[in-house]
C-alpha cells in the first residue's frame, strides 16, 4: 500500500466518522442542557401551580380579608380566612429560634475561626453538621416529648403544646447553617487586618469583635438570612410541637399554629380537590414563599450595602 | 471597653498594665464562653441521641421491623414504612442523580456565559432556599392532580427529587470545578473532543466529589417528611407494594410505582402525634432507626471525602 493510498484510506474514515461524532457531541451538549433547564422548570411548576389554585382562592375571599382578618377558621361552618395568625405563629417561632441561633452559631463562628486549633475545627465542625443531618421528625419528638417536659418542670403552667419548645429545638436546629457561613465569612477576611489589630496591641476578642466580626458583616447577613428562612419554612417541628390550632397571639407560651403546620394539617386530612378548603394551602404556600423570597431579597440588599472591599 | 481612649488618659504605668491585664482577662472569658456554647451545641445532640436511644431501643426487635402497623402499639411495625423508603429512594436517586449530573456538567463545562446561563444559575440558587413543603405543595397540584400520578411511589420519588436537585447540582459543580483546566487540556491536545474529556477525564475525577454530594442529598431526603404528607402518604400501611418481578412474561412489573406509599419519618410522625405513651415508645424506636439510617449515610460521606481527599494530589 503505498502513502496515497495510505493518506486517501484516512482521509475517507475521517470524513465517515466526523459527522456522526459531531452529531453525536451536539445530542450530548442538548441533554446536558436540557437536564439543566429542568431546574427552571421545577421553579415555573412551583410558582405557576401557587399562584394558579391562589387565584381560584381569591375569587372566592377576598385579597383584603385574607390580610386583615383575624381569624383563620377555613374548615369551620362559618369561614374566616385571616391569614395572621398563621403568620404571627411563624414569626413567633422563627423569632425564638433565631434568638438561640444568632448568638450561640456567631459565637461559635467566632471561636472556630479566631481561636480554635485546625485539628479543633476539623472535629467539631463535622460534628456540628451532623446537627443539621438529623430528620426534622426527630426533633418534633425531641421537642414535644423532652423539651416541653424540662420547660414545665420549670414553669408548670406552660402547656404541652407551645411555641416555644418549638423554637428553642429550631433554634438549634439551624446553628450550624449560621455557624458555618459566618465562619466562612470571617475566615475570608485578609490576615492582614487581623495583624493590623495584634500591631496595635489588641487582643484576640478585641479584633475579633471590632475588627473582623464587622469586615464580614456581609457575609454573616447572609448567614442570619439563611437562618431565617430555614426557621420560616420549617415544618415538622412545629407541626408536632406547637400545637395546631390557628390563633394569633405573639406569646411564645403558647399553642399556635405556623402557616407550615397548617399545611400539613390539611394534607392529613381528606379535602376534595378544588374545594376552597383545598386551594388555601396553596394560598397559605404562596405566602411563605413570598415571605422567605423577602428575607432572601433582605439579605442580598444588605449584603451589597455592607460589603467591604480590601 | 475602649483600650485607645484609657491609654491616652493615663500617665500611669500601672493603670495601662492593670489595662492590658483586664484585656487579656475578657479575653480568655471570651474564650471560654465559645468553647462552652460549642459544648453545649454537640451535648445537645448527645442528649437528643442518648434519649431518642433510651427511649427506643428497647422496642427495636425483630418483630418490630417485620411487621405491619397496628392500632396495638406493641404489635405494630415498621415493615411497610422501611421497605417504602427504600423504594422511595431508590426512585428519587434514579432521577435527581443523573439529572443533577447531568446538570452540573453543562453549566461547569459546556455553558457559554450569557442570559441563559445566569437564569439558570439564578435558579439553582434560589430553589435550593425553597421550603421543602412548597415542593410537595407543587407535587401536589401538578404530578398528583395533572399528571394523575395519584398519591403513590412514582408522585413521591419525584416530589424528593425534586426537592434535592438543587443540592445535587451544586454539590457536583463544586467537585467539577475543583479539577485543574490543565487536565482538560491534556485531553484536548491529544484530540479528545469535549464528551471524551468529560467523560474519561474530569467526571472520574471528581467522583469522590460527586458521590459525597449525592449521599449527603440522599440522607436529606431519607428524613424528609413534610412534602411527602402533602402530596399523601398514608400512615397506615397494612400491605407491602406488588412486586416488581412477576412470573409471567416479561417478567417485570412497574405496577408497584403506582401503589400508596408510606416512609419511615411519616410513619414516626404518626405515632408521635398520637397521644399514647406506648405509641411514643414506637416512634422513638423508628426515629433510632431513622437516625442511624441517616447518620451512617453521612458517616460514609464523610469517610468517601476524607479518602479521595488523600489520594488524589494535583
Amino acid at each position: 500500500m503505498n502513502a496515497e493510498a495510505v493518506l486517501k484510506k484516512t482521509v475517507t474514515w475521517r470524513w465517515s466518522s466526523r459527522l456522526p461524532m459531531q452529531m453525536k457531541e451536539k445530542a450530548i451538549e442538548s441533554l446536558l442542557l436540557f437536564a439543566a433547564l429542568t431546574s427552571v422548570a421545577i421553579t415555573i411548576g412551583i410558582v405557576g401551580v401557587l399562584v394558579y389554585e391562589s387565584i381560584g382562592f381569591f375569587r372566592q375571599v377576598s385579597l383584603w380579608d385574607f390580610l386583615t382578618d383575624t381569624q383563620w377558621t377555613p374548615l369551620f361552618s362559618e369561614p374566616h380566612y385571616g391569614i395572621l395568625p398563621l403568620i404571627s405563629g411563624t414569626l413567633v417561632t422563627t423569632a425564638v429560634a433565631l434568638a438561640v441561633a444568632v448568638p450561640m452559631g456567631s459565637l461559635i463562628a467566632i471561636y472556630l475561626s479566631e481561636y480554635a486549633s485546625r485539628g479543633v475545627r476539623e472535629t467539631i465542625k463535622p460534628a456540628l453538621e451532623l446537627l443539621s443531618a438529623v430528620p426534622t421528625v426527630v426533633y418534633g419528638y425531641f421537642a414535644l416529648l423532652f423539651v416541653t417536659p424540662a420547660l414545665q418542670a420549670l414553669w408548670p403552667a406552660l402547656p404541652g403544646f407551645n411555641m416555644l419548645s418549638a423554637g428553642l429545638v429550631i433554634g438549634i436546629m439551624i446553628v450550624p447553617y449560621v455557624s458555618s457561613v459566618s465562619e466562612d465569612a470571617m475566615r475570608a477576611v485578609p490576615v492582614h487586618l487581623r495583624e493590623g489589630a495584634f500591631a496595635l496591641g489588641a487582643t484576640r476578642m478585641q479584633t475579633a469583635l471590632r475588627v473582623v466580626f464587622p469586615s464580614a458583616l456581609s457575609g454573616i447577613t447572609a448567614a442570619y438570612v439563611l437562618g431565617i428562612s430555614r426557621a420560616i419554612g420549617e415544618t415538622m417541628v412545629v407541626a408536632i410541637a406547637a400545637g395546631m390550632q390557628p390563633t394569633l397571639t405573639w406569646n411564645p407560651l403558647e399553642p399556635a399554629a405556623t402557616m407550615t403546620a397548617y399545611i400539613v394539617q390539611v394534607s392529613l386530612g381528606d379535602l376534595p380537590h378544588g374545594s376552597v378548603g383545598y386551594q388555601t394551602i396553596f394560598a397559605t404556600g404562596l405566602t411563605l414563599l413570598l415571605m422567605t423570597l423577602v428575607f432572601n431579597l433582605a439579605g442580598h440588599v444588605l449584603k451589597k450595602r455592607y460589603r467591604q472591599i480590601y | 471597653m475602649s483600650l485607645k481612649n484609657d491609654i491616652g488618659k493615663s500617665t500611669d504605668a500601672k493603670l495601662v498594665r492593670r489595662q492590658i491585664l483586664r484585656s487579656q482577662l475578657r479575653d480568655r472569658f471570651f474564650a471560654v464562653g465559645g468553647l462552652l456554647v460549642m459544648a453545649v451545641a454537640c451535648l445537645v445532640l448527645l442528649a437528643l441521641l442518648l434519649q431518642l436511644a433510651y427511649d427506643g431501643i428497647g422496642r427495636v426487635s425483630w418483630q418490630f421491623v417485620s411487621s405491619y402497623p397496628s392500632r396495638f402499639a406493641s404489635q405494630a411495625g415498621i415493615l411497610s414504612a422501611w421497605i417504602g423508603t427504600i423504594l422511595v429512594m431508590i426512585l428519587t436517586a434514579a432521577t435527581a442523580i443523573p439529572l443533577g449530573i447531568g446538570a452540573a456538567i453543562y453549566l461547569e463545562e459546556y455553558a457559554s456565559k450569557n442570559w441563559m446561563t445566569d437564569v439558570i444559575e439564578i435558579n439553582i440558587a434560589n430553589l435550593a432556599g425553597v421550603p421543602s413543603i412548597v415542593y410537595g405543595l407543587m407535587a401536589l397540584g401538578l404530578l398528583v392532580y395533572e399528571f394523575h400520578l395519584g398519591h403513590s411511589f412514582l408522585t413521591a420519588g419525584l416530589t424528593l427529587a425534586m426537592l434535592i436537585l438543587p443540592m445535587v447540582i451544586i454539590a457536583t459543580r463544586e467537585a467539577l470545578r475543583a479539577i485543574p483546566p490543565q487536565i482538560r487540556e491534556a485531553a484536548y491536545a491529544v484530540g479528545a473532543t469535549k464528551w471524551q474529556t468529560v467523560r474519561d477525564h474530569v467526571v472520574p475525577y471528581s467522583m469522590g466529589g460527586i458521590l459525597t454530594g449525592m449521599i449527603l442529598a440522599l440522607s436529606r431526603a431519607v428524613g424528609e417528611t413534610a412534602p411527602l404528607i402533602t402530596v399523601g402518604a398514608l400512615s397506615f400501611i397494612a400491605f407491602l407494594p406488588r412486586s416488581p418481578l412477576t412470573s409471567e412474561f416479561p417478567f417485570i412489573s412497574l405496577q408497584w410505582l403506582f401503589d400508596p406509599f408510606t416512609v419511615m419519618p411519616i410513619q414516626m410522625f404518626n405515632w408521635v402525634s398520637r397521644p399514647q405513651d406506648e405509641f411514643h415508645v414506637n416512634a422513638a424506636a423508628a426515629g433510632v432507626i431513622l437516625l442511624a439510617m441517616t447518620l451512617a449515610m453521612n458517616g460514609l460521606a464523610i469517610a468517601i471525602r476524607a479518602r479521595f481527599r488523600k489520594r488524589i494530589h494535583w
